[in-house]
């Protein structure tokens, strides 16, 4: 056990980044800090935050670094902890925070201070809903993370971008009313909102199925699953490049990191019973999405289609409840916060120079840009799942853990393993292959060295993932294999109950 | 050792990439955006010049360097070359060992991935079925790579094209060392990325970039069953490494799998799902399409991706997987069925073709549907052996043909061609060895073993193997027929183009060299190897490598003389067809030609199966793309949800409150009030059910 709060200190950490740039005056020179004072701040807790990873213990299931001040009068406690499923997220999360400043440091010019403090906040967000172990505590992190997002895209956003965080606001209110309800439902009838102890209640059989569905509301929202998917790509076109990737990278994972926390081991029942379900809206995100991206003429829109896609394999994965789907979520999520990343960077870069996202607009600049087309064709692959890529690994687990229970879900999801090849393919070759041919590219100037710092971290570990995905699997393997034992003991207490009777 | 052999190549690829990269850096400097703004003007003007020349150069690939040579070119083609020459070395010691002294080996490096009960490794199993395809892989390879010193000499993009060359290599031979099916995968996709970037080379050529790309999805259509078929075998063996599968495939016989309601053999669905990855990467019938139109990539490519070794990539599946084949008859039934067809199919095509690549691509195809009849017939070792003969002569012919286009200034029409055999003497008499060893003349080495496939047709035991006889030996004469055509209307007769024929000369050594070997391959490759492929030494030189029944390579010992001689005379058939009509009455064929029109647009239109994919899978999936966007996504989801619905609030708020400030406050509010409305829900009717 840590002998400090390891866990709040990573998690409020960002907040003395926000003070130190409040103090910031509004001239040239507080605003060169302020990028500074966000840069520093990112990387002091990214690497409080590989303390964690140090002295996890991987072997063990249990919630690790667990703090807990009693808080609201007993109702409620500010509980914090880890454990392997959440961990992972909590580190991608600390690790992409200051390539997300740093791929910001010129391409924002107006209101610095503002959006440096943004994402700082965000962080504090992110990072307390996937530690969070009280219902409130969480309910709070979780839904606090869309309001800084919300004025990122509000602010610094494109010229769409009231429509865009309008329809950010409409769908995730839904969600997270009916949240709301299903968390008071579930304080009132077990008295606790602890999370640890939650785990282990049993809901009554009637109560899960009404109880899951307000969870599934809120975080299919998030992931997003199909139908309610339409926000991401306007969201993501309008969003200034480093908000595209935490929302691509983070945010989407929240969805499926709520799936595994509460959906799937606090209603066992409600989720075997609504697989079919998540089956079928996974199946059709996959497919239906990746024939939309096909046709897409905007380079963002067409890697938000694709990650809608992305995210299908994910919550098949989660709810096939085999080792191989839900590790394969996990990790799919992990790989997938790498890879859109480094897509939605790749698009930054140009539109930085160009300031156009239009696939048209583009065309040869490898002929140009050589390290940026070696960049950005490594993504690509990625994207498309190429073994020996991190995008791999995710999606084979998941295929490999579906189609044990389900083959038909299975097979008709292997189809968007075709459809991913033609959309990568194909904005690959329009923007990087051909001929120079426009005047206004003929000066592009390839990737710089910041850029190439920004980048050379998540180069590696696409690849490092993909040829050695264990210390991702391992992470989190103990606790993977004690939920699935839950689930399973839940759906066979279930049965003999139902025999008996 | 075996480590060196797959990891040398990696090592040069990325060598080569590096140089690459800092070559191409060193010309196109990077930059921050901000810095752009003000250099903008002067790096537009700068390069302006530059842009026009390049545009020039685009429309013919190495006529004219409009850029001068990369930087480090020379370093990268010697240390990629010699990095495979020490891979091939290794690798004829390690067929050696392997093959003759029984060596087997299985060597772990790393764990890859495991979750639950799945486990999966990085290893090396090497064999002697490996053994062979490491011998064919980089003899081919390292030969690839010294003439391709010398046929993209004028290239500006040399340390790129090494860097594909020898990362194709590696892949390759991931492939072949598989130890189980995710790591075959690996290698199967890794050529498939080294194929798609090799064959779109010359980016700035769109018909490149659509070939590259139609190779790559093709192939991943054909991969959509590979991998359905790992998923398969894990359900039902819980493990996807070979020994493990091959030691529980006998316990499979007689289960089923419930596949969208056909209950299908277990065994059978299986092998057939991997076999469509084997269709998709070996070019068969139906997943063919892709082959000729990667000939797009440059010569050498063709010659070693899309002859001599990727492509049979499916054989060497069939036959790593023999174990599983030969305990499902069905499934064999049907690789001896498609296998044959495509035999046929790919002749007739190559009877009318006009492009010298093409006309061998469609050979290649051809001989791959040869092999694959081997294999449906359980002759396993005959298939492979077939590989290997045909690794050496169609690599010679695409070499050959590359000697050709260069002599002719990067003509590919062989109707332009002709009379060339006293230009380029040595490209003839190589490409002469070549066509004999295609066409099966006696003692070259295309004799023995495509000979023993028809024979192994003859005597198979499936349902096919009569049809796949008949279409074999058919398919021998059209073969005969096509590949003297192609002889004929390049080497003799009248030359078509002065201009070029007057200045067509001989290539350089460093492609005359590669030409000369795989010719001596062509002939030698056949009878010293005959009795370990296809003979009595079969079972002790492959042993458990392969699971061949006996009675196999008994039976086509015992097939009787006339089987024998059939294809030898349909060769001479064929030979003696395209003599007379190429060489004595040209105008027989092409009033033939115009006799058969409807025939012959059919043949040149490859059956029209491009035309009709595209109506029925590429037209399709553009138009239900569209539909669900604007239609799906746009009216409906978004026209019922959040626009339809942001229209009635804003109807309600347009007066009231300024958007652009409002929503944070919309949000709190709503937040609040629902809360407080819940709560006072719970308080009252929740409370009371407690």
């Amino acid at each position: 056990m840590a002998s400090w709060p390891i866990l709040s200190v990573t998690t409020f950490l960002p907040l003395a980044g926000v003070l130190f740039i409040l103090m910031l005056r509004n001239d040239e020179a507080g605003v060169r800090n302020a990028r500074w004072v966000a840069l520093w701040t990112t990387v002091v807790t990214f690497a409080v935050s590989l303390n964690l990873l140090w002295r996890f213990d991987p072997s063990s299931p249990e919630f690790q670094f667990v703090e807990k001040v009693e808080w609201l009068g007993g109702y409620g406690a500010y509980k914090m902890g880890v454990d392997g499923i959440s961990l992972p997220f909590v580190i991608l999360t600390t690790a992409l925070m200051p390539l997300c400043i740093a791929a910001s440091w010129q391409s924002i010019q107006t209101r610095v201070k503002e959006y440096m403090i943004a994402f700082l906040a965000l962080e504090v967000l992110m990072v307390g809903t996937f530690s969070a172990l009280d219902l409130v505590l969480f309910y709070l992190f979780f839904e606090g993370g869309l309001i800084p997002m919300f004025l990122i895209i509000g602010v610094w956003g494109g010229p769409r971008r009231v429509y865009a965080s309008f329809k950010f606001f409409l769908y995730t209110l839904l969600g997270s009313v009916l949240m709301l309800l299903a968390i008071m439902a579930m304080f009132w009838q077990s008295g606790t909102t602890d999370i640890v102890t939650l785990l282990r209640h049993a809901f009554p059989r009637e109560m899960q199925p009404w109880l899951w569905l307000a969870f599934f509301a809120s975080f299919a929202v998030k992931m997003p699953m199909w139908p309610v998917h339409t926000w991401l790509p306007d969201a993501h076109v309008e969003a200034p490049t480093a908000g595209s990737v935490i929302l691509a990278a983070i945010l989407l994972k929240m969805g499926g990191y709520g799936f595994l926390r509460f959906s799937l081991p606090m209603f066992p029942i409600a989720s075997a019973d609504f697989a079919p379900l998540i089956f079928a809206l996974s199946v059709i995100a996959i497919v239906y999405t990746s024939l939309v991206a096909i046709v897409q003429d905007d380079m963002k829109k067409l890697i938000a289609y694709s990650s809608v896609a992305h995210m299908g394999f994910v919550t098949m994965g989660i709810f096939a409840a085999t080792a191989q789907g839900v590790a394969g979520g996990i990790f799919q999520m992990i790989s997938h916060g790498i890879v859109s990343a480094a897509l939605f960077l790749c698009v930054g870069v140009v539109y930085d120079r160009m300031h156009s996202r239009e696939i048209a607009a583009y065309g040869g600049l490898v002929s140009r840009m050589p390290v940026y087309a070696a960049v950005f064709l490594l993504f690509t692959l990625a994207n498309v799942g190429l073994p020996g890529t991190s995008g791999f690994v995710g999606e084979f687990l998941t295929l490999l853990g579906t189609f044990r229970v389900n083959i038909v879900v299975a097979t008709l999801a292997t189809i968007g393993v075709i459809l991913s090849a033609g959309y990568a393919l194909w904005l690959y070759r329009k923007v990087v292959f051909g001929k120079l041919e426009k005047p206004s590219l003929a000066g592009i100037r390839d990737m710089g060295w910041r850029e190439g710092v920004v980048f050379a971290p998540l180069v590696i570990l696409t690849l490092l993932f993909g040829f050695y995905p264990k210390p991702v699997l391992d992470l989190s393997a103990a606790s993977v294999t004690a939920l699935l034992e839950n689930y399973q003991r839940a759906l066979g207490a279930a049965k003999t109950a139902a025999m008996l009777q | 050792m075996y480590q060196a052999i797959v990891l040398l190549p990696l090592l040069g690829a990325i060598l080569a990439g590096a140089i690459s990269l800092w070559g191409a850096r060193a010309r196109f400097p990077g930059a921050e955006p901000s810095d752009d703004h003000h250099a903008h003007d002067h790096a537009a003007n700068g390069h302006a010049h530059h842009a026009e020349a390049h545009a020039g150069a685009a429309h013919d690939d190495h006529h004219a360097p409009a850029e001068p040579a990369a930087e480090g070119s020379r370093a990268a083609e010697i240390i990629t070359t010699s990095l495979l020459a020490i891979a091939m070395v290794l690798s004829w010691i390690a067929f050696w060992r392997v093959g003759f002294g029984g060596e087997e080996q299985r060597i772990v490096l790393f764990n890859w991935m495991i979750s639950g009960d799945f486990k999966v490794d990085w290893a090396l199993r090497v064999d002697s079925l490996t053994a062979v395809m490491l011998v064919v892989v980089t003899t081919v390879s390292g030969l690839v790579h010294l003439y391709s010193i010398g046929y993209m000499a004028e290239d500006p993009y040399r340390p790129r094209f090494f860097a594909y060359l020898s990362l194709f290599t590696f892949a390759m031979l991931a492939l072949v060392t598989a130890d189980n099916l995710a790591q075959l995968f690996f290698g199967w996709e890794g050529v498939g990325l080294a194929s798609y970037l090799l064959i779109g080379f010359w980016y700035h050529k769109p018909e490149a970039n659509a070939a590259a790309i139609k190779a790559f999805i093709v192939n991943r259509v054909g991969d959509f069953g590979f991998a359905l078929g790992i998923f398969a075998v894990f359900m039902m063996t819980g493990s996807i490494d070979f020994d493990t599968i091959f030691a529980q495939a006998p316990s499979l016989t007689g289960k089923t799998i419930n596949f969208f309601g056909w209950h299908a053999d277990a065994l059978t669905l299986i092998c057939l799902l991997l076999f469509m990855g084997a269709m998709g990467k070996s070019a068969q019938f139906l997943l063919h399409t892709w082959l000729p139109d990667a000939m797009e990539g440059p010569t050498p490519v063709s010659a070693l991706i899309h002859a001599a070794t990727m492509v049979t990539a499916g054989v060497f599946m069939v036959a790593r997987l023999s174990p599983l084949f030969e305990l499902s008859p069905n499934a064999a039934a049907f690789v001896t069925l498609v296998g044959a067809t495509t035999a046929f199919f790919a002749a007739t095509v190559g009877l009318v073709q006009n492009d010298i690549k093409r006309i061998v691509a469609y050979s290649t195809c051809s001989q791959l549907g040869y092999m694959f009849v081997a294999m449906g017939v359980g002759a396993y070792s005959v298939g492979m052996f077939h590989l290997f003969t045909h690794a050496f002569f169609k690599a010679l012919l695409f070499l050959g043909s590359g000697s050709v286009i260069m002599a002719m200034h990067h003509e590919q029409d062989i109707r332009n061609m002709g009379g060339l055999k006293d230009k380029i003497p040595f490209t003839y008499w190589t490409m002469v060895i070549g066509t004999l060893a295609l066409t099966g003349f006696p003692l070259t080495a295309g004799y023995f073993s495509k000979d023993a496939i028809i024979e192994a047709a003859f005597v198979g035991k499936n349902p096919f193997a009569a049809y796949a006889f008949v279409l074999t030996v058919a398919a021998a004469g059209l073969t005969a027929f096509y590949s003297w055509r192609l002889i004929y209307k390049t080497f003799h007769g009248t030359p078509h183009d002065k201009h070029h024929y007057d200045a067509a000369r001989e290539s350089p050594a460093v492609i005359l060299i590669p030409l000369g070997v795989l010719a001596l391959g062509s002939i030698a490759a056949g009878y010293p190897f005959k009795e370990f492929f296809a003979g009595h030494h079969v079972a002790e030189f492959f042993r458990e490598s392969v699971k061949q029944s006996a009675a196999v390579i008994e039976a086509i010992h015992h097939s009787p003389k006339i089987v024998v001689w059939t294809p030898t005379v349909m060769m001479a058939l064929g030979w003696g067809v395209a003599t007379y009509f190429y060489l004595y009455r040209p105008d027989i064929p092409a009033s033939m030609m115009r006799q058969h029109d409807a025939l012959y647009r059919f043949l040149l239109n490859k059956w029209y199966f491009d035309e009709i994919y595209d109506v029925i899978f590429v037209k399709p999936a553009l138009w239900l793309g569209r539909l669900l966007w604007k239609g799906g996504d746009g009216r409906v989801i978004d026209g019922f949800g959040p626009d339809g619905v942001s229209a009635r609030v804003l109807d309600v708020t347009r007066n009231v409150v300024r958007l652009q400030t409002g929503y944070l406050y919309h949000y709190a509010f709503a937040m609040l009030i629902g809360a407080a409305a819940l709560i006072t829900w719970f308080m009252f009717a929740g409370g009371g059910a407690r």
